[in-house]
Order: C-alpha cells, then sequence, then structure tokens
C-alpha cells in the first residue's frame, strides 16, 4: 500500500511545481499576482525561490504567452499562471500562432516546454468573462496537450508531468474545487497523459465527465444506481491527448455513452468525444450518444440563471437514465 | 531627397559618433548587404517566373539595417524577426543554402520545408525565427531576454557550464516594422523591458508602409517617442546608413551585454518592393505610392552609399569590392542550385513534428 497525504487540490499543484522546481533549476514561474499567490496554487512558492525562479508580472497577457515561447528558446521551462482560463483570449497569439505551431514550423528544431495554469468554469457568480472553459479552442490548435484534473492526485500527477513534457501544457483547474481535499501519494507521483481513470464502475451506460463535471457525474451515478441503473463514470484527465480506447472500452461493455462538459456545445470537448465514438465505436452503440453541455450562451451572472446553464446532477442523471431504459435497437 | 530624418528630434543616443568600422568589420558589412541583396534579387526573379510556392516579402533597400545590426552579434545571441526576415537570417549568420531550400520548399530547407520564406529560423545560431505575425517577435525578444537575463544570475555549479557560457551577456534582439509598432505587444514588452532592465535591444525598421497603407496614414507620433516613455533610451538613424546603424548598434548591443538594460532604435528605411512579390495581382491596378518615390529612394541606396564611402575612403579599392561581389554571386548561384535539386519535403512530418516525443515521465529528464 502506498502511504497517501490528504491535500486540497490547489495545494497538490503547489508541491508538483514546487518539486519540478526542486528538481531543475530552469523551471521559473511567472504570472499576475503569483507572488500572493491569489488563485492559492503557488502559496509559499516566493519565499522558497524567490524572484529568479517565480515573479509577478503587468496584467500584459499578449506578452506573458509570447514570452514564454522565448524563454523556452532559451532553454527554460516556463510555468505561467493564467489566473482565468478567458484570459487565454487576451494571450491568444502566442498561443495559436506560436507555441502551438512552432515547432512543426520550424521543422522541429524547437522543443515548448511550457506549461499554463488557468482556472476554468462558473459556479462561483464571476459572470461570463470569468467562467468560461475554454479548452475547446487550445484542442483545436493541434499541438498543445490539454489536462483537466479534478482530483488531488492528478492534480499534482499531471502537472508534474507537464513540466517535464517536452511540449507545451495546458493545466485546467476546476473552479471551486480547489479546496477539495484528496489523497495524493507520498513521494514522486507522475500521471501519464493520455490515460483516463475510471471513477465508478458499471454495466448500463458510461458517462464520461471531464474536469468539475466528475463530481455532479459521481452523484447522479449513486443516484442511479438507487434505481437500478448501473452507472460507469470515466475521468479522462487529459483531452489532449485523448484516451479514446478507454472510451471506447467502457461504452462496448455498456452500449451507451453521456459525456459531461462544461464546454458550450459548439465544437465542445464532448463533440469530439462523440465524434470519435461515433466513428470508431459505432457498431458498439444500443443508443444515441448523448452530450451535456453548457448552452452556446455567456455565462449569467446570477446563480440561479448560472445553475440552469452548467451541467448538474439532474441534467446528468436524466440523459443516462432515458439511454439506459432504450432497447438494443435505435429508433430511426 | 526626403528620409524623414529632419523631421526627428529630441534626445537621441546614435552612438559613438567617433565610432568607426575597421577594414575588416567595413568589408563584412558590405558583403552582408550584398549577400542579403543577390540573394533576394535572385527571389523576386524566381518568385515572377513561378518558381516557388509561396509568397515572398523582400527586404531589398533595407540590408543595411540588418547588416549594421547583426554585425554586433555573436552565435549565442538571439533574434526574432518579421515576416520580411531573410535579410536578418543572413546577416545572424543563417546558411544561404538551407534558407534557399527551405523557400523553394524543400526536405534540404532550414526548416525541413515547413515554414517556408515567412518563417525561416535556425536554433542553433539563435535565429528564433521569421514570423508571419508582424509583432510577434516583440514578446519571444522579451521572453528570451529574460532568460539571457535570468542565466546571467544562475550560480555556476560543478557540473554545469560557467554563467558566462550559460547566458551572461547574453543579448536579444528584436527586429520588427514600423507596422508592428501599432501592435499592443509593444506596449506591454516596452514596459516589461524597462521595469526588469532587460538585455533587449528593439530594432524598428521604419520601412514607410504597414504593407499596402502609408505609414503616415495608420502611425501618430513619432515611433521612438513610444520607447522614450517608459524611458528606455532611443537612437534615431538613417537605417540607409550602414554605418550609423552599426554605431548605434554597437552602444546598443554593449549597453545590454553589460546589464545596462533595453534600448529602441528607429532605423528610418525604405521598401523598394511591395509588400510581397506579385502584390500586383491583389492591388488590381490600385496604387498606394508613387514611383517618383520609390526612385527618389532608389538615389539612397544602402549599398551603393557603402561602396562609394569605402572607395572615397581608401578602405577598399573597386576591385576589392568587386571580387566580394563576385563570391557572392557564386554563392547565390550555388544556394539556388541546390534549393532547384533538393528533395521534395517529406509530408509525414506534418504529423510526426506537432509534437516532441514524450520521455518516460518516470525517468529522468
Amino acid at each position: 500500500m502506498t502511504a497517501m497525504a490528504r491535500t486540497r487540490l490547489l495545494q497538490a499543484i503547489r508541491d508538483g511545481i514546487v518539486e519540478e522546481m526542486d528538481r531543475d533549476p530552469k523551471v521559473i514561474v511567472y504570472g499576475e499576482d503569483v507572488e500572493l499567490s491569489i488563485v492559492g496554487d503557488l502559496r509559499g512558492v516566493y519565499e522558497r525561490f524567490g524572484p529568479d525562479r517565480i515573479r509577478n508580472t503587468p496584467i500584459s497577457e499578449t506578452s506573458l504567452t509570447g514570452m514564454a515561447v522565448g524563454l523556452a528558446a532559451a532553454g527554460y521551462r516556463p510555468v505561467v499562471q493564467m489566473m482565468f482560463a478567458n484570459f487565454m483570449y487576451t494571450g491568444m497569439d502566442a498561443i495559436g500562432n506560436q507555441m502551438s505551431k512552432l515547432r512543426l514550423m520550424t521543422g522541429g528544431q524547437l522543443e515548448l516546454p511550457i506549461t499554463i495554469i488557468a482556472t476554468c468554469g462558473g459556479g462561483s457568480s464571476n459572470a461570463a468573462q470569468h467562467s468560461d472553459t475554454s479548452y475547446p479552442m487550445i484542442m483545436n490548435l493541434g499541438g498543445i496537450n490539454v489536462a483537466v484534473p479534478t482530483t488531488s492526485a492528478d492534480a499534482k500527477g499531471l502537472v508534474k508531468t507537464a513540466i517535464r513534457s517536452p511540449n507545451a501544457c495546458f493545466i485546467f483547474e476546476p473552479n471551486g474545487r480547489g479546496g477539495e481535499v484528496g489523497e495524493v501519494p507520498d513521494g514522486e507521483h507522475l500521471v501519464p497523459f493520455g490515460k483516463a481513470a475510471i471513477r465508478r464502475e458499471g454495466g448500463d451506460v458510461t458517462v464520461v465527465a471531464i474536469g468539475r463535471m466528475l463530481k455532479p457525474a459521481l452523484a447522479a451515478a449513486a443516484t442511479l444506481d438507487d434505481e437500478g441503473v448501473s452507472a460507469e463514470v470515466l475521468d479522462p484527465r487529459t483531452l489532449v491527448p485523448l484516451d479514446e480506447d478507454a472510451i471506447l472500452g467502457s461504452v462496448g461493455k455498456t452500449g451507451r455513452l453521456v459525456i459531461v462538459d462544461e464546454a458550450r456545445e459548439c465544437c465542445s470537448a464532448a463533440s469530439q468525444i462523440a465524434a470519435v465514438v461515433a466513428e470508431r465505436g459505432f457498431p458498439l452503440l444500443k443508443a444515441p450518444i448523448r452530450r451535456i453541455t453548457t448552452p452556446n450562451v455567456a455565462m449569467p451572472y446570477a446563480p440561479n440563471a448560472e445553475a440552469q446553464v452548467i451541467p448538474g446532477e439532474l441534467r446528468i442523471a436524466a440523459a443516462a437514465r432515458e439511454l439506459a431504459t432504450r432497447t438494443a435497437k435505435v429508433p430511426a | 531627397m526626403t528620409t524623414g530624418l529632419d523631421a526627428m528630434a529630441g534626445e537621441s543616443h546614435p552612438g559613438d559618433q567617433d565610432a568607426t568600422p575597421s577594414a575588416v568589420e567595413a568589408f563584412r558589412l558590405y558583403e552582408t548587404m550584398v549577400l542579403i541583396r543577390r540573394v533576394e534579387e535572385r527571389l523576386r526573379d524566381d518568385s515572377a517566373a513561378g518558381k516557388l510556392p509561396g509568397a515572398v516579402h523582400l527586404y531589398i533597400g533595407e540590408e543595411a539595417v540588418a547588416a549594421g545590426v547583426c554585425a554586433h552579434l555573436r552565435v549565442t545571441d538571439y533574434a526574432t524577426s518579421t515576416h520580411r526576415g531573410h535579410g536578418h537570417f543572413l546577416a545572424k549568420g543563417g546558411d544561404p543554402r538551407a534558407m534557399m531550400a527551405e523557400i523553394w520548399g524543400k526536405r534540404e530547407g532550414i526548416c525541413r520545408g515547413m515554414g517556408g520564406s515567412m518563417h525561416v529560423a535556425d536554433l542553433s545560431k539563435g535565429i528564433l525565427g521569421a514570423n508571419g505575425i508582424v509583432g510577434a517577435g516583440l514578446s519571444i525578444a522579451a521572453g528570451a531576454a529574460f532568460g539571457a537575463k535570468l542565466a546571467s544570475a544562475e550560480q555556476p555549479s560543478a557540473e554545469q557550464p560557467s554563467a558566462e557560457q550559460q547566458g551572461k551577456g547574453i543579448v536579444s534582439v528584436c527586429f520588427f516594422g514600423d507596422g508592428a509598432s501599432n501592435q499592443g505587444a509593444l506596449m506591454e514588452t516596452l514596459n516589461l523591458a524597462a521595469l526588469w532592465q532587460l538585455p533587449l535591444v528593439y530594432v524598428c525598421e521604419n520601412n514607410g508602409f504597414s504593407e499596402f497603407t502609408p505609414a503616415a496614414h495608420v502611425t501618430a507620433g513619432r515611433i521612438s517617442d513610444r520607447a522614450r516613455a517608459f524611458a528606455i533610451p532611443v537612437a534615431e538613424v538613417d537605417g540607409n546608413d550602414v554605418t550609423a546603424v552599426w554605431r548605434a548598434a554597437g552602444e546598443a548591443v554593449k549597453r545590454a551585454r553589460e546589464g545596462g538594460g533595453p534600448t529602441f532604435i528607429e532605423a528610418r528605411t525604405y521598401r523598394i518592393q511591395g509588400h510581397f512579390e506579385a502584390e500586383s495581382f491583389v492591388l488590381s491596378g490600385g496604387r498606394y505610392r508613387e514611383e517618383t518615390e520609390i526612385e527618389q529612394w532608389r538615389q539612397a541606396d544602402p549599398i551603393t552609399r557603402f561602396r562609394a564611402r569605402l572607395i572615397e575612403s581608401g578602405t577598399a579599392t573597386a576591385a576589392d569590392l568587386d571580387r566580394i561581389d563576385a563570391g557572392i554571386a557564386d554563392r547565390v548561384n550555388d544556394a539556388v542550385a541546390y534549393a532547384e535539386a533538393g528533395q521534395p519535403a517529406d509530408p509525414a512530418l506534418a504529423q510526426t513534428l506537432m509534437f516532441a516525443p514524450e520521455a518516460n515521465p518516470s525517468k529522468g529528464a
């Protein structure tokens, strides 16, 4: 048995970053308000490492992302704390035109060991400009890894893998879940990219729950269990690379698929997963695939309006219940 | 002859006015400028002949800037460039053969045919790449400068190279145009470079045009004033006078290397060719400048001017310079022959080069 420590998710990210900073002097951290760690994932790091390893920056996202490319070219492994995933839009040129493309464009000369960390998702009345789940646009670029940790152990293990990777990796922290406590194995703990985790086993319906959506998906699965519907809940952990085989393996067992994604429906990660399963696993399906996403709207501010658009336990359970009652034959 | 220099005033750091390139340095400046010119004339002709797969944006008339600045750079220094980047690549020591093969879309290209004219890069020589986004180099160069600054502060250890080898005194240069000066990245990086005293040299090549629009129509005030607002030392120079550029860059690079922070050089020059070759197709008869203006600037050609000065000062004879010209003609022919004989690019690279292979994460870095 591996010894475990109970750790908050944000603290687990901090632990992972600190271990990698200890391990490699080329790992440096910067961003807005990182010295005080307003987000909470870098507490005490400034006191330990000082301004040549972690540094506050101006609110200059265009340059924060671009400088990461220059730092990578100069042999560093920058970790950029971008606070909210919405701020990626402000820093998008260097993401979309530089870090996702320069390895190919230079014929493989340039490696981009860049880690970008930001919080995504709603649920806190932060309103539309601080609540987006922006990974679909990053997934679409093609040259960037995307991780969506939602447990403390994965948060630590994925951030460590990201920092060691020779490629740009985006870590989307689940908004509102940073204070949740989970067990983290003692000692060196790395989680590989591209390996999904089955969070709950079941035989009637597969629920792929991305990031923050794991919690309501597990709650829905518990409710369904009381009703005699056995849901298997799968956490992809990374969206690029995506563990397609694990998803297809589960669908092969259940024949039914619900994908829960807080991103907006259009071109969401759920859409991509649905397309993969439709292309590669169509004969496995006993019912149509269902996507449970945020509709194509800006996140409203009022708590009741916000709760209505973000996928929740009831919508997930209803979709899974409906699929589980379908027969093997898909109606025309 | 209006270069716009007469309109420039205010505090300026044009470099030590008595500094003069040695004979060896002068020959190198001349050779670099002629190499860029002949390579680009060939690209102009080959583009017109339909031999090149993509567009080329030529630097003809602006060679003194790349030559004068890069003369002060070491192979370990960094430079970022623009879509008009062949001159910077060559002046920083890039291989003409590998560049030509890249522009021809060949496997032997410096980027294996995956980047093309607008994206020539040679990381082994600190050439961080030409870039299709006009202001993108600003923050990339600032990041490299930040890295150089951090490296100079790192403690050397027994196993590691000394701080000197790792980065002490490394300088990062950003070439960009008057068009890129209107991107927000300039304000952001001027602020950061001044705040952190980065070893960064901004080289604004004010060639008078944002693509097809005269600078006067889209750019307010003096570009160099944007740097003055951050208390960054400024040099405004005649970008068609290679000695003037060389002087200003010498002071700027020295300041950066010695930890004195950034410098902003505004080099006033002129784009003799269009925004890109074959622009007449997109212009469809439209005009954005007069032939007389182009002709005026041809009279201020940086190579002709420098050649005359070298002969006049007795530094070189016409025969000396003709020998350099002949040598370059051979190199250009060789580079084109190399590109032409190259293999088609490997299309599989588009799949395999997007990501670097991941090491086993549980193993050491």
